[in-house]
């Protein structure tokens, strides 16, 4: 319910940025919201780092010898990279930013079930990050970011032990986030919000809950395990001390493959929520795309033996491991066709959030695609360890989760801060990013298909075309990563007053004031049908 | 408006389930609609939490069969270096636990303060003459030069699969004691706030989750117990 016109009452009114003001408002918060911020700030410092590297590496290669650093610090660039990227951005990004701020609105609650705990969580957090960037700049680390044994555990003279034990810690950030979710959707939804009407984004985070809270608590162990075998050269991944190396790969990938899916699922929310507000349409086949989250989360579990092909598991595992990766593309299939079927005869604008959805559908579905080749036991043998594999999980990472995750920061902007961003600026930062992104990676498929491996300083110098335009797109898409930085720092300031509902959409979310209040509603709504009711002339939904 | 009335005197400590079991009121915190959702948010949070457990001990325990089924014989062997006995009675010694928590639960239902902090205490003493055995154990490992990685000889044949098995037998135990030792923490505090009455039949959620975790603890050492001490084939 917009009741206040906040055109006019915006600096009179209270609400959850003006209640109350100080470091110690925001450093002992416990409104979900504000936590949210805390958190948008913290990933967005750790994405320029793990951005910065990847300049770094892209830069390096411009020459076939390498240009800029020794092999030993690209060894520590591409894992500084990766670590902070994979669980200091991608996997706490939409989660703990946008799904901290929007899961207690989007079901008509006043916070999450356990604000205290949900704080704890961004000081794990924090925790986790500064010991991981200490460790970098006492000298960084070298293994990748999978951390392999037996080099983690026995030969790696690097800060191996920091930076494991800040992963471990950051883990059980997403194990709190996780546990509040759940708990959260299961018990804390307004009247009348049946299951089937939550919002997709819901359901996503749902989903994305459940794989926090089944696969991290195995990374953590086995990550123990690791700083045990390294400080008191025990032999459980050892071979030579009777351990056996594999073993330490199939714990890693029971985590980290579900954690792909971490990455991807929320992003997969936030398109849904965008596709249908910007399509003034219902989501189509909203049933299956909510199923759909839930059968991907269930067969995550199930495929982690698919980035072991090449290690000599047992054939049977290989072909098993084969098939069920195939059935990913089932429900992820479901949903591209149904965003794409929401489409169909939508009355579509191009608003920046929308751009973005849009990009990630055809980034993702690219990247799905060239999946199917690595799912594949016979192109794996040959694609494995190559480019094709770099590209082929950036297009999903990044063509999917960060385009994603800027189309949501962009379509919950007005709620976030109040304010609205300038429109041009944000389609064209979106143009930029997509042109860059896609110079930067595309060529990246021919490299890895012929041959190009991956993590090398150096190489045959018949692939520098290739690579020179891979560092070119990376240079647009470093600036492209830029722009949004600044107009959207400018309107806090400067930027008009955000109405409650700027796009005319439909969630609970777009009920109550830009910015909501501290309890998010003046009073508890009652909800009467799904958060997709743009087209009321037609017949009443579930 | 649905909040309760004391929701306007308390939130200045944010404390308010405490406030209002002091004054014999069931109260809730500000983001739930009764004492009835809070309840049940912190039982499933309990129950979720305990999940996550499941798949971190999960991982050890897949560890341990795999070395199992490769090394059979070094395993049984390494079983052997364990006392069985004094496994067996801490085994006992929990379950009694266990049995000590439950009354305490119910005894937090039924509003009866005294029998609530006595069971708790006795919970507390249970759970510390476990983790004393635990101790002679390990420090009868430690005699024997029996600790993996630190001080370790052994002259029969298998020795680093032996050695494997000791790992896990202090990693999972260790895992397990840390868990006790935490859980012990916890009993203290709510030994401590049952004393102080914050408890009553209308808000008594934290013994009951705490009962929850340390059911919890007590099954995991039902699964190491066998899977440790009685797979030597002694008997």
């Amino acid at each position: 319910m917009s009741v206040i016109p906040a055109e006019q009452l915006m600096d009179k009114r209270v609400h959850y940025l003006n209640e109350s003001y100080g470091v110690k408002s925001w450093l002992f918060t416990k409104d979900h919201k504000r936590i949210g911020l805390l958190y948008l700030a913290s990933i967005t410092f750790m994405f320029f780092i793990g951005g910065a590297a990847a300049v770094l590496m892209r830069l390096h290669l411009i020459e076939p010898q390498g240009a800029l650093v020794e092999p030993e610090t690209y060894n520590k660039l591409f894992t500084m990279h990766g670590v902070i990227m994979v669980f200091f951005f991608l996997i706490p990004s939409i989660p703990a930013v946008l799904g901290n701020f929007l899961v207690p609105m989007m079901i008509g609650a006043r916070d999450l079930a356990f604000p205290k705990l949900n704080l704890l969580s961004w000081y794990l957090y924090m925790a986790g990050a500064l010991l991981t960037l200490s460790a970098i700049i006492a000298g960084g680390v070298d293994t990748g970011w999978t951390f392999y044994t037996p080099y983690s555990s026995v030969y790696a003279n690097t800060h191996v032990m920091a930076v494991a034990i800040g992963v471990f810690i950051n883990g059980f950030s997403s194990i709190l986030t996780g546990l509040n979710f759940v708990v959260t959707i299961h018990k804390m939804r307004a009247p009348g919000l049946t299951w089937f009407r939550l919002p997709l984004f819901i359901w996503a985070m749902y989903a994305t809950s459940i794989i926090f809270l089944l696969g991290t608590p195995v990374l953590a162990i086995t990550l123990v395990l690791l700083g045990l075998e390294r400080l008191l050269h025990v032999g459980i991944f050892d071979p030579k001390l009777g351990g056996d190396p594999l073993l330490f790969q199939h714990l890693f990938w029971f985590y980290s493959h579900p954690a792909v899916y971490i990455m991807i699922l929320p992003g997969m929310g936030v398109v849904s929520e965008i596709i249908a507000c910007f399509s003034r349409k219902r989501i189509f086949g909203y049933g299956l795309v909510a199923f759909s989250s839930m059968s991907i989360a269930a067969i995550s579990f199930l495929v982690w033996g698919h980035h072991m092909f090449v290690t000599g598991q047992s054939i049977y595992a290989g072909l098993i491991f084969s098939a069920l990766s195939f059935m990913v593309a089932i429900p992820s299939a479901i949903k591209v066709f149904n965003w794409t079927a929401t489409l169909y005869r939508g009355s579509i604008s191009y608003d920046a959030p929308m751009l973005y959805a849009l990009g990630f559908i055809g980034l993702f579905t690219m990247g799905g695609l060239t999946g199917m080749f690595l799912a594949s036991l016979a192109t794996d043998v040959h694609l494995n360890g190559t480019y094709f594999i770099v590209a082929h999980f950036h297009y999903i990472m990044v063509g999917g989760a960060v385009m994603a995750y800027l189309g949501g920061i962009h379509f919950w902007w007005p709620k976030i801060s109040g304010r609205m961003y300038s429109d041009g600026w944000a389609r064209f930062a979106a143009f930029v990013i997509f042109i860059g992104f896609n110079l930067t990676f595309f060529p990246q498929f021919m490299l890895g298909y012929l041959g190009m491996p991956r993590r090398y300083a150096f190489y045959p110098a018949e692939f520098q075309v290739l690579n020179v335009m891979s560092t070119a797109g990376a240079s647009i898409l470093g600036i492209g990563y830029l722009i949004p930085l600044v107009y959207l720092a400018y309107s806090l300031r400067y930027g008009p007053v955000a109405p409650a509902n700027p796009w005319g959409a439909r969630g609970l979310e777009w009920r109550t004031s830009s910015p909501p209040v501290t309890e998010n509603f003046e009073e508890t709504p009652i909800v009467t049908a799904e958060a997709y009711a743009y087209d009321e002339g037609r017949e009443p939904l579930a | 408006m649905p909040e309760a009335p004391l929701h306007a005197a308390a939130p200045a400590t944010g404390h308010a389930p405490a406030y209002a079991a002091a004054h014999g009121i069931a109260a809730h915190a500000h983001q739930f609609d009764d004492p009835g959702q809070q309840h049940e948010a912190g039982n499933l949070g309990m129950w979720v939490f305990l999940a996550t457990e499941v798949m971190f001990f999960g991982g050890l325990f897949a560890g341990y069969s795999v070395y199992r089924s490769l090394y059979l014989t070094a395993f049984e062997a390494g079983s052997r270096l364990l006392d069985v006995r004094l496994g067996a009675a801490n085994t006992a010694v929990l379950i009694g636990s266990s049995l000590t928590m439950a009354l305490a639960v119910r005894s937090a239902q039924l509003g009866r303060r005294k029998a609530l902090v006595l069971f708790l205490l006795l919970t507390m003493v249970l759970g510390s003459v476990f983790l004393g055995v635990k101790g002679y154990e390990y420090y009868h490992k430690f005699e024997n030069h029996l600790v993996p990685g630190i001080d370790f000889i052994y002259d029969q044949p298998n020795a680093p699969q032996v050695e494997l098995f000791l790992c896990f037998y202090f990693f999972m135990t260790a895992l397990h004691a840390v868990h006790m030792i935490i859980g012990i923490g916890i009993l203290g505090t709510l030994a401590f706030m049952g004393w102080r009455g914050r408890f009553s039949p209308g808000y008594y959620s934290p013994v009951e989750v705490s009962g929850l975790y340390w059911h919890f603890v007590d099954i995991v050492w039902i699964f190491l117990f066998p899977l440790l001490y009685l797979i030597g084939g002694r008997y």
